[in-house]
């Protein structure tokens, strides 16, 4: 049995197989040597047909307890946000899901256009200049903005707070032997950043890089924090939530010079961690420095307006081994997912999703009768310390069948016994009432 | 087309979101938004109904035949889409404890487990993100191998061919390598007399995709291997052309140590506009306890995430990998079974009809069966008649057929890479084998028709040089003086 995604006739064949004057299909593998050709069939498992396929996987999902089965409060990265209804319709549209880059701009004008405009709202968003047209995920545009820095400066220290989420941190000692990067990390002092141990730290440093708000949920200083790395001659790079960019100050605004991101809360299902968005922006004097593809507008023959892909000279094709970076496939059909659903929130959206995100973590801190880990302000999640081990704590209350967070002693040594809670948009106050029982039950 | 801001009237607006009443904490003084952002203030209908005016723009394989070499183009079955959005994964939160997340890894466990047996290799990570960057992970894992082993300061040096992919060479730089590039023979192989002298104690690895970018299979690959063994280095294969030989030959077996795969390419992922993909690593033994930390491993009944690995390199993107794509590819390979062979004996017999049929009214410049994809060079045309293979492209799309890849190798002038793939029928192919000799016969005939191309599109021929020199690369809401700052700075 073959799959139905395949289209020639047994007829087809043999006609195909004359016109090329070949008499098997044999001939046509004969120049591989017979040493490297497979001589049995691939030991896989059997074709399935679409209905058994579907039974298949609906079981294998069936086993995962996703945000429909348990109340879930995690967060830590990726979140439980509400995603609209249009930005399916428009991603299953079969123009934008079935394309691929588009290198030919008059056949791919709607693509263009719709990345352009990416651009733009990543550029309002983070108070930037450019903005590319996405990198894989929130933490490989970290590396992908020490590249950035490493050239521009010269400088090979990267600084990078502690309060940055630990995979963040991870992904960019992955990339940094190969770069060339010397990693300095500055702890946190009660839950944020201080700035002036930030300053001593960016001494001779290319690139600081911190978040707003950070792995805890705590509103950094960030305005000091950038302040700091400037003076240091360091670029300064803001880690920033895209949710809470309605509501809090926009990185260009406090002088950054990049801004980056993961885009999973604007616009896309937290799918067991991607695929994802990743948003980098900076100032214009970094846009040949840019990683990845960047639309631009033009003009054709009759002086129309019209977009291309742009600054290629960047770029891997074109400069090979000089580019400013491999990638070639980014996320496009995420950020257009995203783009969707900043249209559709538009400025007066956004702001309120910010506003109940903090409202909400005001709520909870209300009725969770146990003690905030950090005296900070936060936006959307709130790390509690809990009296027994937090792993201890989730295990008694997904028994009960709420989900009440991450575990922060999974990355942060001394933390065991603090639990990271996330509450957007989606989680009400009934719920939140109901996470409250539970955990002063298990707590008691 | 106007821009979705140019459609945006201040207060008019689509989504809103719950407050539930409750009172709105001030945000602390020096940190709140001071401008808000000028996003988009349209209702919903107009929402929709610019983003299908702009669908209508563009051009998918759901719209036509798109035959783009190197980057198969086949058909994106949409019972995946239908998966991948089961709530039990689209829901599912990567944090999710192993215990709670077991369909998720044992879906995983599943892939890498075909993944191996395709490529010959037994071990597998799914964790990067794209090709380009399982390209980064495998050299990062060859660095690793070397410094395990006490030459990591030796060898500094990757081998790539003079037809490799852009990725190659910039992922090389990347990960702190010396490149060298080999030739390529008149008959498409690597010439290995270029690579004996090349190849010595400070070469770390070859990077090689076989099928090459020209559609051909090297036929020394044996040889090539046991040049590059003998030195001590290690190959790596760049999978992007592996939709040619599923189930007919795998690289493991032709001596490579490391593999990746695009899954948005040879498992139907669709390709989105330019992403999301999927690149997926495998190893050799040797290599396995280098690979990205987290790893799926099964213990017995149950899967899980192995974070405990001394020896790898770390982690190269967040949490265990693009899983949505997973779902969709996995899917993929469960239609198809063992008969994933029939898909790339299919993707090679359309690509040899098509070369057959059009070797003479372009040139062929390797005369060969090709693989799953080849190359013509309209260097002919330009001569005669000084139409170019970019003019070709143009005028295909008067046709409503994607341009085939053009200028892409390098080392053939006016080039045409042409992929068609298994999943087209046969009129698809004929019917674009009368367009291509139509726009060769139109080449001699009516040189300006081509030229002037496209007639047929939303725009004309797009000014790509003038976008580069004064990069206009956001709407700017009628600011001029910020435009023309961004203007200067690019220039």
């Amino acid at each position: 049995m073959t799959a139905g995604y395949l289209s020639l006739t047994e007829r087809d064949r043999e006609e195909m197989l004359e016109a090329i004057g070949v008499s098997s299909m044999e001939e046509l593998f004969a120049q591989i040597p017979a040493a490297v050709r497979l001589d049995r069939e691939l030991d896989v498992p059997p074709a399935l047909t679409e209905a058994e396929l579907f039974r298949h996987l609906e079981e294998l999902a069936a086993k995962n307890a996703h945000a429909g089965v348990e109340l879930s409060f995690l967060g830590a990265g990726i979140y439980d946000h509400y995603v609209p209804a249009i930005v399916d319709t428009v991603l299953q549209r079969g123009e934008f899901l079935t394309a691929y880059t588009p290198y030919q701009p008059e056949m791919s004008q709607g693509v263009l256009q719709a990345i352009f405009e990416y651009q733009t709202v990543i550029c309002e968003l983070t108070g930037m200049d450019v903005s590319n047209a996405s990198g894989y995920d929130g933490f490989t545009v970290a590396a992908d903005a020490c590249f950035i820095a490493k050239h521009h400066t010269g400088r090979s220290k990267v600084v990078l707070c502690e309060t940055l989420n630990p995979q963040l941190r991870q992904v960019v000692k992955t990339y940094a032997p190969g770069f060339g990067l010397e990693i300095v990390e500055v702890p946190h002092d009660g839950g944020t950043t201080d700035p002036e141990r930030l300053a001593a730290a960016a001494v001779g440093a290319g690139i600081v890089i911190f978040p707003q708000p950070n792995f805890f949920g705590c509103l950094e200083p960030a305005p000091d924090l950038a302040q700091a790395a400037k003076e240091a001659g360091a670029l300064a790079v803001a880690h920033v939530d895209i949710t809470s960019l309605g509501v809090l100050e926009a990185p260009g605004a406090y002088g950054c010079d990049i801004a980056i991101g993961e885009g999973q809360g604007i616009g896309n299902a937290q799918s067991y961690g991607g695929p994802h968005y990743g948003f980098l922006a900076a100032r214009s004097e970094f846009i040949r420095r840019m990683p990845g593809r960047i639309v631009g507008e033009t003009t054709d023959l009759n002086g129309d307006r019209g977009f291309v892909l742009t600054l290629q000279t960047r770029e891997q094709h074109i400069r090979r081994e000089k580019a400013t970076s491999n990638m070639t496939t980014n996320q496009t059909l995420l950020s257009l997912g995203g783009l969707v659903t900043l249209a559709w929130l538009g400025p007066q959206g956004l702001r309120e999703l910010g506003e109940t995100c903090m409202a909400l973590v005001g709520y909870a801190a209300e009725r969770i009768h146990l003690p905030a880990a950090f005296d900070r302000p936060a936006f959307k999640e709130l790390a509690l310390r809990t009296p027994i081990p937090a792993r201890d704590v989730i295990r008694a209350a997904r028994e009960r069948g709420v989900h009440p967070g991450y575990a922060l002693g999974r990355d942060v040594e001394g933390m065991d016994d603090v639990l990271l809670v996330a509450f957007t948009e989606k989680r009400t106050p009934a719920e939140i009432d109901r996470l409250a029982g539970v955990l002063a039950e298990v707590c008691s | 087309m106007e821009l979705i801001f140019e459609k945006s009237q201040a207060g008019r607006r689509a989504g809103r979101v719950p407050s539930y009443g409750l009172p709105v904490p001030e945000v602390p003084a020096g940190l709140a938004r001071s401008t808000p952002p000028r996003l988009p203030e349209l209702a919903e209908n107009e929402i929709v109904r610019h983003f299908t005016n702009l669908a209508d723009r563009n051009f998918g394989i759901d719209t036509g035949f798109y035959p783009l070499g190197s980057c198969t183009m086949k058909y994106n079955p949409r019972v995946n889409e239908k998966l991948a959005a089961l709530p039990g994964f689209a829901n599912l939160h990567p944090h999710q404890e192993d215990e709670g997340a077991q369909g998720a890894l044992e879906l995983m466990w599943e892939l890498q487990q075909i993944l191996a047996e395709v490529a010959g290799l037994p071990a597998v990570t799914l964790q990067p993100a794209a090709g380009s960057q399982g390209e980064l992970t495998g050299l990062m894992l060859m660095r690793a191998y070397f410094n395990d082993r006490g030459e990591g300061g030796r060898r500094d040096t990757i081998i790539t061919a003079d037809t490799a992919h852009g990725t190659n060479p910039a992922s090389v730089t990347m990960a702190g390598f010396r490149l060298e590039k080999v030739a390529t023979t008149e008959r498409g192989n690597l010439d290995l007399d270029d690579l004996r002298a090349k190849v010595n104690e400070r070469t770390a690895g070859l990077m090689l995709t076989n099928p090459s970018t020209l559609g051909l299979f090297d036929e020394n690959i044996v040889e090539v291997a046991e040049i590059f063994h003998d030195a001590g280095a290690l190959l790596y294969y760049d999978g992007a052309n592996l939709n040619a030989v599923v189930g007919i030959s795998r690289p493991g077996d032709m001596g490579f140590d490391i593999v990746h795969y695009n899954l948005h390419k040879t498992f139907s992922q669709p390709h989105g506009g330019g992403g999301p993909g999927g690149g997926p690593v495998a190893v050799r033994d040797a290599l396995e306890p280098f690979l990205p930390s987290p790893q799926v491993v099964r213990d017995g009944d149950v899967f899980r995430l192995d974070h405990d690995r001394p020896k790898s390199i770390g982690r190269v993107r967040g949490f265990a990998g693009p899983f949505g794509v997973f779902v969709r590819s996995y899917a993929f390979m469960r239609a198809y079974g063992p008969e994933l062979r029939a898909m790339s004996e299919t993707a090679v017999l359309n690509a040899n009809y098509l070369l057959a049929r059009l070797k003479d009214a372009y040139e062929l410049p390797y005369d060969r069966l090709c693989m799953h994809e080849f190359v013509l060079s309209a260097r002919r045309l330009k001569r005669e008649h000084g139409i170019t293979a970019l003019d070709v492209a143009k005028r295909l799309m008067d046709y409503d057929i994607h341009p085939p890849t053009v200028y892409f190798p390098l080392v053939v002038p006016e080039a045409l890479m042409i992929e068609p793939t298994e999943t087209e029928p046969k009129e698809r192919l004929d019917a674009f084998v009368d367009v291509m000799l139509r726009i060769a016969a139109e080449a001699a005939d009516a040189p300006e028709l081509l030229k002037d191309a496209p007639h047929e599109r939303p725009v004309r021929r797009l000014d790509e040089v003038k976008a580069a020199k004064e990069p206009i690369v956001k709407h700017g809401f009628g600011d001029a003086a910020r435009e023309g700052a961004l203007r200067a700075a690019g220039r």
